[in-house]
């Protein structure tokens, strides 16, 4: 169950960030998390890091290939790939975004079977290339076909949903800054995904988090990879464009 | 399961030295319920050891309540080169070693 | 709020007396933690001081709490910290973890992450190689996240 309703009676706090004043959900976690978040040997995000590396170079598939075979040292081809999506995917002719990416990858380029989107490996392969972003700008891709989507994200990010009746923006723009019970409501930039949450025990990618932020308005989630989360965050990517990746990102 | 240790290569004798280690574990407290409603049998990593040179210099009984996907500090007197292993093994049987070379100048 | 000590009143009432872990604390901590206590003590005397525990005052979410433990030790073969015990008041179980150091530790102290139901005391119990016992306490406030998923 999700707790937002009694919390919500105490009311939402006072708007604080005005516009353009924009700060990493980073910035209001307490020390402690932001110094396990900094310290590589203590951010239990690089435990995923690790498996995702050794998944970049393990030969899978009809075509025996790893992810190495065509994209060689991560730390080079992968390099402001996480800073950018999502991307516009060619053959499908659409947006796509970064997991979705990879797990085409898999089974177009490897032959191999397809990934569940929420599945240990493919969380750790795509926080193993966004760890290649890491302190980058986000840098949204400037191709005009996107553009669309992310009006269509924009229009989500602004409409009532819910038993609730609350818009993203309600919280995430409105009421930045202010309290909602004891936590102070984050800006929602997605600077740091897939992320270790101290609520999940684990990482998760920004999908999981939106069907978490749905079902706490009471809303019908649109599920993991649905063209909504991915306009969804392909406009999100673009409201937090300069603002640095992190990766792995350490949040409560 | 994968673990990260860290632990300086090469230190002068006499130096204490931390060995930091994350291990990706659930620590199934036992007391949680899945999906089906059902209690989530426990497995956590009751006991973690480590030996320098093949001697005991630290050892930790774990409880429930340790996070999951642990972490650990903690340090050890370097007087020799030889061998850091960090050893553990949780309920459900999974053994698991972890050695790196000391070298003592 | 309810007569629940604050960190201060807490330590305040560690350092009342040599007694004071076992008698007053014991009023406000469960019958559980005072048993695993008693265990490890044996019933001696539980002095305050020698050790810290650094545990954050407020933390965002209880699943993985910082804990540091340190206690003051030359750590030589006849003068070391064998073991230090870390119990909570409110979980399920009364113990956390215990610590066992050698000499060769060269230093008593170590760094973890615990899981809190709720806000609570934390204690740790460090006991050297003459078998004293010496203690500190700590208070911590977990808050609820706001949109908390389970």
């Amino acid at each position: 169950m999700i707790r937002c309703v009694t919390v919500l009676a105490i009311g939402l706090g006072t708007p604080a960030a005005a516009a353009g004043d924009r700060q990493s959900g980073y910035e209001i976690m307490g020390p402690e998390l932001r110094a396990m978040q900094d310290d590589e040997a203590a951010n239990p995000g690089m435990l995923w890091v690790t498996e995702g590396a050794a998944l970049w170079v393990a030969p899978e598939g009809a075509a025996n290939r790893s992810c190495a075979s065509c994209h060689g040292d991560a730390a080079q081809s992968m390099a402001g790939v996480a800073a950018r999506y999502p991307a516009w995917n060619e053959a499908g002719q659409g947006p796509i975004d970064l997991t979705g990416r990879i797990g085409l990858c898999r089974t177009r380029h490897q032959g191999a079977a397809a990934l569940a989107r929420d599945s240990r490996a493919l969380v750790a392969l795509a926080a193993f290339v966004t760890r290649q972003s890491d302190g980058l700008p986000i840098a949204p891709d400037p191709d005009p076909r996107l553009a669309a989507t992310r009006e269509k994200g924009k229009a989500l990010f602004e409409t009532r949903m819910g038993q609730l009746n609350l818009a993203c923006a309600d919280c995430h723009d409105d009421a930045a800054g202010g309290q909602l019970a004891a936590a102070t409501i984050p800006q929602g930039h997605p600077t740091g995904y897939p992320q270790y949450r101290l609520q999940w025990e684990g990482m998760g990618g920004l999908h999981r988090r939106f069907e978490n932020c749905m079902s706490g308005v009471r809303a019908e989630p649109f599920g993991a990879g649905s063209p909504e989360y991915i306009a969804l965050e392909a406009f999100l990517m673009s409201r937090a464009a300069g603002l640095p990746v992190e990766a792995p990102a350490v949040r409560p | 399961m994968v673990a990260m240790v860290n632990i300086p290569e090469t230190v002068t004798a006499g130096t204490v030295v931390e060995v930091k280690i994350l291990i990706s574990h659930p620590m199934e407290t036992g007391f949680r319920t899945g999906p089906d409603g059902t209690l989530v049998p426990r497995n956590i990593i009751p006991e973690f050891r480590c030996l320098y040179g093949g001697e005991e210099v630290f050892r930790a009984e774990i409880f429930p309540a340790v996070a999951a996907n642990p972490f650990l500090s903690f340090f050890l007197r370097a007087e020799q080169t030889a061998e850091v292993e960090l050893l553990w093994t949780d309920e459900a049987g999974q053994e698991h070693s972890e050695a790196r070379l000391l070298t003592v100048q | 709020m309810t007569a629940r000590p604050t960190r201060r009143t807490a330590m305040a009432l560690v350092l009342a007396g040599p007694l004071a872990l076992r008698l007053s604390p014991a009023a406000a901590t469960p019958d559980e933690m005072r048993a695993a206590v008693d265990a490890f003590t044996g019933g001696r005397p539980v002095n305050p001081g020698r050790v810290t525990l650094d545990v954050p005052l407020l933390v965002e979410n209880g699943n993985a709490v910082p804990l540091k433990v340190s206690v003051e030790s030359p750590m030589t073969e006849d003068d070391y910290v064998k073991e230090v015990a870390i119990f909570n008041e409110r979980n399920p179980l009364p113990d956390v973890i215990r610590l066992h150091f050698t000499p060769r530790s060269g230093r008593a102290a170590a760094e973890t992450r615990i899981r809190l139901s709720g806000s609570q005391n934390v204690h740790a119990i460090a006991r050297m190689s003459d078998g004293s016992l010496w203690s500190a306490v700590a208070d911590v406030i977990v808050t609820a996240p706001a949109c908390a998923e389970s």
